[in-house]
């Protein structure tokens, strides 16, 4: 019955969408206010009926319903609560819902929160918004309905892929889901600015939050999948380049240049056009990611549904909004006068000079992941595109933007200078050089990576700190009252510069070691004493374990005891390793289990990774600037300003 | 849905990446080895090096680039002489032969491109002036002073 229910209220989910879609659309064009009304109510509505789509799918996840075919494929009576529940995501019908779910959520926090938009906008913004809504409603009604229902219900599911339990898969979709789905958002705002042939400053003042709010997510999103890989696949990589994450990893290099040059839109009206080229090629990014997800068509770790015919669908989902979005774009660029005017050495152009970083970075990501495809289809070459071509083709770009960011976030607006800019940091540009060396002196290796990020790490973090303290000019309480933005910038950029460090360091500097390890044997790894004391089998709820015992010491020193695990999942006939990792701020040890062998003693395998918890800890720092950015007073009061000012000034 | 099934089938005997029974008595020659291998990738398994896959034919690979490097080739022979057998798609890092060129010079090309539009763009900004500026109209003007009055 709660099945039923939620399938009929997708159904109306997608009717509603569609009204939405048609009728304010007509109503801003022929400037009908009670035709424009409509969006508001109708985004609730949406969001309200997805919602309760979504939970009843949810339902018949927690109580094991056998009887739909979804339930049956993913989940097994046997698995762990929480399991059950993520479990609703973690394939490909349930994690479209997902997707529809929160299509619908931003739509209804745009009618809900966008009282400041003059209404013809708002009419446009929740009519585009909903369009989206109704392309993929109709994808999943028409080609991967959650709610099919099975005639004769077997006794069992087949549970969940074992790689899948884990709390990795309760948090990294939906905080990237709500990444990418954001950016639809600052998508429909373009589209809608486009149709209304208005760019201005009040533009890029509205669509920064929103912006905001979908970079955070995806970073967020990704660092969680990141950190998720690194302790679950049992070899302790953080990025693999795999196209699945490039597809994540391109929307968030794209939100980023978005997120800055949408700051030149509302400081000086320059540099309109592109933004809003941005904000639609930044969604299609995130619907090139979910074409690549769900079509098979690159092999990657994540496919979860490698079915041509969903490709096609979403292949045209894609082809109708880039088209038609970018067609009104090339129609209505001449509305795009700028009217700000600088120098050729001023924030703007630094601004300028990110944006080109970013965009070619992400255009880079884009060329690698494609290009095996490429070669075969017109080159007939089956070749591939891995690490090491993304490693040598991507990092000179994030290396020339750590290089100038600190000097382009302090050299002031409309016309500056590199050297005045450059004077308040030239004593912490020389020490951060000398960090450099000084790691380079330290390391017995010839790479220059490592010594390379830690000059880049310390340059952006002191360049932050010089930068707070000259807008302070060295009073603590001016310091205090800086704007959140200021604080959420200066957060963010230390964020990158920590991340950067963490990178270098655990690429440049990890060491590891492989051995047949005997029990009660100790043995040395770098400064490490490691004990295997036994290995024994023990009985989870859904699988079989040999958990081992391993201490950790150093000096003399019991630093902690580890139990990697060896798991088999008997429904779904898959082993697992489970590593167990010693974690602090300078280093990880990192420690996994292998087979028994025939002479006695088992496989062990032991990783140092050096500052690895710095690559996480940054990205929170990113997150958290951007947060504090979203706090800040001035897209509050704006807001509050609008509201007022609609009431004096009819539509025109 | 049949390479998963060939991976499922594959797992069900777990062999886990660089096994001590493959690790080569000679530590140098080992190093190689193991770099080596970080750019080759595991033909049966999604994305994944054969220094880090499971595989048995990631097992099969890396035995057979060790006796390579035992029988004295240097690192590019016993590359060469994987790929004459295994075909391009072995190698994870492609190489600068034929049309792959443009994968590696679509960045630096795209970049000198972009930046030349880049630099027009700022040149036009900058000698532009500022007569383009239109004064505030009497209702934003209001606005203005509400905003600034908060």
């Amino acid at each position: 019955m709660i099945t039923e229910l939620g399938h009929f209220a997708l159904l109306l989910a997608f009717g509603v969408a569609l009204v939405q879609t048609i009728v304010p659309l007509i109503g801003a064009h022929k400037r009908w206010p009670g035709w424009m009304a409509v969006a508001e109510p109708a985004a609730g509505a949406q969001f309200a009926l997805t919602a309760l789509s979504f939970g009843a799918l949810m339902w018949a996840f927690i109580v094991s319903d056998f009887s739909l075919q979804l339930v049956v494929s993913n989940s097994h009576s046997a698995k762990p609560m929480l399991y059950k529940i993520s479990g609703t995501w973690g394939n490909h019908e349930g994690s479209m819902l997902l997707w529809v779910l929160i299509v619908t959520l931003f739509g209804a926090m745009a009618a809900w929160f966008g009282g400041g938009l003059p209404p013809t906008l708002r009419a446009r913004v929740l009519s585009v918004q909903s369009a989206i809504a109704v392309a993929f409603f109709a994808f999943i009604i028409f080609t991967s309905n959650p709610f099919t229902r099975l005639a004769t219900p077997p006794f069992d599911g087949r549970d969940l892929n074992p790689l899948l339990q884990d709390p990795g898969l309760a948090f990294h979709p939906p905080f990237l889901y709500l990444g990418y789905v954001g950016l639809s958002m600052t998508f429909s705002f373009a589209v809608a600015a486009l149709i209304e042939g208005r760019v201005d400053a009040a533009w890029g003042r509205w669509v920064r939050p929103w912006t905001l709010a979908a970079w955070v997510f995806l970073t967020i999103g990704i660092a969680l999948g990141s950190w998720w890989a690194y302790y679950e696949l049992g070899w302790g990589g953080f990025w693999f380049w795999d196209p699945v994450e490039n597809a994540s990893f391109m929307p968030w290099l794209l939100a980023a240049a978005l997120l800055h040059s949408a700051i030149v839109v509302e400081k000086r009206e320059s540099l309109k056009s592109w933004t809003i080229l941005l904000a639609i090629l930044a969604f299609g990014f995130s619907l090139i990611g979910t074409f690549i997800v769900r079509s098979g068509l690159l092999t990657s770790v994540h496919a979860f549904a490698n079915d041509p015919e969903r490709g096609v669908w979403i292949l045209m989902i894609l082809a109708f909004f880039m088209g038609g979005a970018l067609i009104l774009f090339t129609l209505r660029a001449g509305a795009m006068e700028a009217r700000g005017v600088f120098g050729m050495v001023s924030r703007e152009s630094a601004l300028v000079v990110n944006n080109l970083l970013l965009a070619v970075a992400c255009f880079v990501v884009f060329v690698g992941t494609m290009w095996p495809l490429v070669a075969e289809m017109f080159f007939d070459r089956k070749l591939s595109v891995g690490p090491p071509f993304f490693n040598a083709a991507f990092t000179p770009f994030m290396v020339a933007l750590g290089l100038i960011l600190p000097i382009g976030s302090t050299i002031p607006w409309k016309r500056g200078g590199v050297l005045k800019a450059m004077r308040p940091l030239r004593y912490v540009f020389v020490l951060a050089l000398a960090i450099g060396g000084l790691a380079y002196a330290m390391q017995t290796g010839q790479s220059l990576i490592g010594p390379m990020g830690m000059f880049l790490g310390a340059w952006l973090i002191m360049g932050v700190i010089v930068e707070l303290i000259q807008r302070s000019r060295g009073n603590l309480g001016r310091l205090m009252r800086l704007p959140r933005a200021d604080w959420g910038k200066a957060t963010a950029h230390a964020g990158l510069g920590v991340t950067m460090a963490g990178v270098a360091g655990l690429t440049g500097w990890a060491m590891d070691d492989i051995r047949v390890a005997q029990v009660n044997e100790p043995f040395d790894v770098g400064a490490y004493t490691l004990t295997l004391n036994g290995v024994q089998e023990v009985r989870g709820p859904n699988y079989l374990s040999s958990m081992a015992d391993i201490t950790l010491a150093r000096d003399g020193r019991v630093l902690s005891e580890l139990r990697p695990e060896k798991r088999f999942y008997p429904v779904a006939q898959m082993p697992t390793t489970e590593a167990a990792i010693d974690y602090n701020l300078a280093r990880d040890v990192y420690v996994v289990i292998g087979d028994a062998q025939q002479g006695g003693g088992w496989v062990v395998r032991t990783y140092i990774k050096p500052m690895t918890n710095w690559v996480w800890i940054g990205c929170a720092l990113m997150a958290l600037g951007g947060l504090l950015s979203l706090t800040d007073r001035r897209f509050r009061v704006a807001a509050g300003a609008a509201k007022s000012h609609r009431e004096t000034v009819p539509a025109e | 849905m049949k390479r998963l099934a060939l991976i499922v089938l594959l797992l069900a005997s777990p062999l886990w990446a660089v096994q001590p029974d493959e690790v080569l008595d000679d530590p140098a020659l080992e190093a190689r080895a193991r770099e080596v291998s970080k750019g080759l990738r595991c033909l049966v398994c999604r994305n994944e090096s054969i220094d880090e896959s499971d595989a048995s034919l990631a097992r099969d690979l890396r035995i057979l680039l060790r006796e390579r490097l035992v029988a004295g080739d240097t690192n590019q022979e016993a590359v060469d002489y994987i790929v004459e057998r295994y075909g391009e798609y072995v190698l994870l890092n492609p190489d600068m032969r034929g049309a792959n060129w443009l994968l590696w010079g679509a960045g630096p090309l795209m970049l000198l491109l972009a930046g030349g539009m880049g630099l027009v763009y700022l040149r036009g900004r900058a000698g532009q002036t500022a007569a383009g500026d239109v004064p505030l109209s009497d209702a934003e003007q209001a606005r203005l002073d509400d905003i600034l009055k908060d």
